[in-house]
């Protein structure tokens, strides 16, 4: 089964909830940290890594001696990554799109392809609980292809939980897409509730059984609850404001080995999450 | 022209609950929110929309059944494996590279230009702002996030108004980059807690690779004096100005609640004095000569 945590809104809990839910549940469970862009999951469990890989995507590089100038590359990227003008053939690899198509075009097999850096992805362990995330390398634009390999390591004999990063495009569709169920993370500010409505609505496209965690759930106003109540939204857990919760997390502690009552509630959670499911 | 984006790398750590409470002080500003993913400065901005304009971008393969022989190459050359078994395209694995359509020998594919999200030009109570809203999974945040920038600027030299504060999208991926390249500074707002600071560094690093001046306030201060130490302490070894601190306080929320910026909601609160302060050192260093004016003021730029 997978799990993967999204929220819309970022720094509502959705990192403290998978990291507490995977610690919860025990053996056979793996966590996938998919928000490569600021991933932040280790800092929480402090796995011991033991495997480091560079992850890179293919871009082309032009054989000058081959290339006859013809400009069928450039006709068939829909990225402008590659562009013939005047006498010479320009690549842009950070535009790449790794969709092979100049390679594929070009009538005098000029095209061979080499890597660009995607970020890193790691591996770990603590106790019985296995840890991958992704890393984006600083100033690469495209995070949904480093998400999806880190989605390469999901084994069907685990429980795996994905931590997803925050908003609805792109990156959180490669988080979400093809797993069992959505468990949504807000609070319960006017911002939080707006960012949910979007995060439902893409959890909708994509046909995924949902439910929700109100973290903070005694500041704000009533809306989110309301909003939950008339669209059929299951609130699984709810998480009060607790300024000892916060300082915690402040210092990278788990709620659960901090507050050990918490355990149970996220056992529960997962209970919940499984009769959902249908399992 | 300057323009000042406020990021911040970890989500949640108080961007759009600070824009607006700069866009309670500014003087005179164009607001722009590029974070189109999860936009929420609107909320607090309560915009009258006066153009809305359709953003598009990308093209998704449709298969036409009728002339589609189904001999397969579009299944062998698509990278994403978007192509069902019965010949369909996944919509949402659709990367839009268009080599399916290019190679298919029944021309069967065809590839509509993408309507994902909208653009708008508004008035609000603190000025003109220019906003949008991507469409629910949809690609391009980037192309959209460059977009509302530059039809900023464009409202900007029209108004002939010289400064434009922008609220940015978390992270360090393409809205970022989008949302950072060419501005005058960035503010990353980070908050004392081990992710904050994560975080921070990444991002830091990224507007440094953009060649981009960063500022840093820490929000919250008070949850991890210790931490907020560190903070300073490595902003300082990262060249960056660290321009104040903002005490933890539920103020923000209910403010939030009522659809205000903590200076319209309570202008003298410890936690609106830390941001008047972090306002005034930013416009210090950015260079920008603005009056203080009290929120009362700001309803009648509305119309500037």
């Amino acid at each position: 089964m997978i799990i993967s945590i999204a929220s819309g809104k970022g720094g509502t809990g959705k990192t403290t909830v998978a990291t507490n839910l995977a610690l919860s549940i025990g053996e056979g469970v793996q966590l996938l940290d998919c928000d490569v862009e600021e991933p932040n999951a280790h800092l929480f469990v402090r796995p011991k890594f033991k495997r480091t890989e560079t992850v890179f995507t293919p871009v082309p590089v032009v054989d000058d001696k081959k290339c006859n100038l013809c400009g069928k590359c450039g006709e068939i990227c829909q990225f402008k990554a590659i562009v013939v003008i005047g006498d010479k053939v320009l690549s842009f690899p950070e535009l790449c799109h790794s969709c092979g198509g100049c390679m594929a075009v070009c009538p005098e097999d000029a095209i061979k392809e080499t890597g660009r850096e995607l970020g890193i992805i790691q591996k770990g362990f603590l106790n019985g609980l296995e840890f991958v995330h992704g890393k984006l390398r600083v100033g690469e634009a495209m995070s949904p292809p480093l998400i999806r390999e880190v989605r390469t390591f999901s084994r069907d004999d685990k429980i795996t939980i994905i931590d997803a990063p925050p908003g609805t495009s792109c990156p959180v569709i490669a988080s979400m897409k093809d797993t069992d169920f959505v468990l949504l993370v807000t609070e319960p500010t006017p911002f939080g509730l707006h960012d949910l409505k979007l995060a439902v609505e893409a959890v909708k496209i994509l046909g995924i059984p949902r439910g929700l965690v109100i973290n903070r759930s005694d500041i704000g106003d009533q809306n989110v609850k309301a909003y939950a109540s008339r669209d059929s939204l299951p609130i699984l857990m709810e998480i009060p404001f607790d300024r000892r919760i916060a300082e915690a997390y402040s210092r990278g502690d788990m709620i659960v080995e901090m507050m050990p009552e918490f355990k149970e509630k996220f056992v529960k959670l997962y209970q919940n999450i499984k009769e959902l499911v249908g399992l | 022209m300057k323009e000042l984006v406020v990021i911040s790398g970890k989500g949640g750590t108080g961007k759009t609950c600070l824009t607006a409470a700069f866009s309670s002080l500014a003087d005179k500003m164009i607001l722009c929110d590029a974070d189109v993913d999860a936009a929420d400065l609107h909320l607090i901005a309560g915009p009258s929309i006066r153009d809305s304009h359709d953003f598009q971008a990308g093209h998704t393969a449709i298969i036409d059944k009728e002339r589609c022989s189904e001999c397969g190459l579009c299944q062998d050359l698509c990278r994403w494996q978007a192509i069902t078994e019965d010949f369909k395209v996944d919509s949402i694995t659709c990367e839009g590279c268009g080599v399916c359509v290019f190679f298919c020998p029944e021309k069967a594919i065809d590839f509509p230009l993408n309507t994902c999200g909208q653009w708008f030009v508004s008035d609000t109570r603190f000025g003109p702002m220019v906003h949008a809203r991507l469409g629910i999974a949809e690609e391009n945040s980037g192309k959209l996030v460059s977009l509302v920038r530059q039809r900023a600027r464009k409202l900007a030299e029209e108004k002939k108004i010289d400064f434009i504060l922008t609220d940015g999208p978390p992270g360090v991926g393409c809205p970022v980059i989008a949302a950072i390249g060419g501005a005058t500074s960035v503010l990353i707002v980070t908050e004392p807690t081990v992710s904050g600071i994560h975080d921070l560094e990444r991002v830091a690093k990224l507007a440094a690779h953009f060649n981009v001046p960063a500022m840093v306030c820490v929000n919250k201060f008070d949850l991890n004096p210790d931490l907020s130490w560190s903070i300073e302490k490595i902003a300082k070894e990262m060249g960056l100005s660290c321009i104040g601190h903002i005490p933890f306080d539920p103020i923000f929320t209910i403010a939030m609640v009522e659809a205000q910026s903590i200076i319209e909601y309570a202008s003298n609160s410890i936690a609106g004095r830390a941001v008047k302060e972090i306002w005034e050192r930013a416009l210090k260093t950015l260079g920008l000569q603005q009056q203080a004016h009290s929120p009362q003021l700001a309803a009648g730029f509305a119309n500037v």
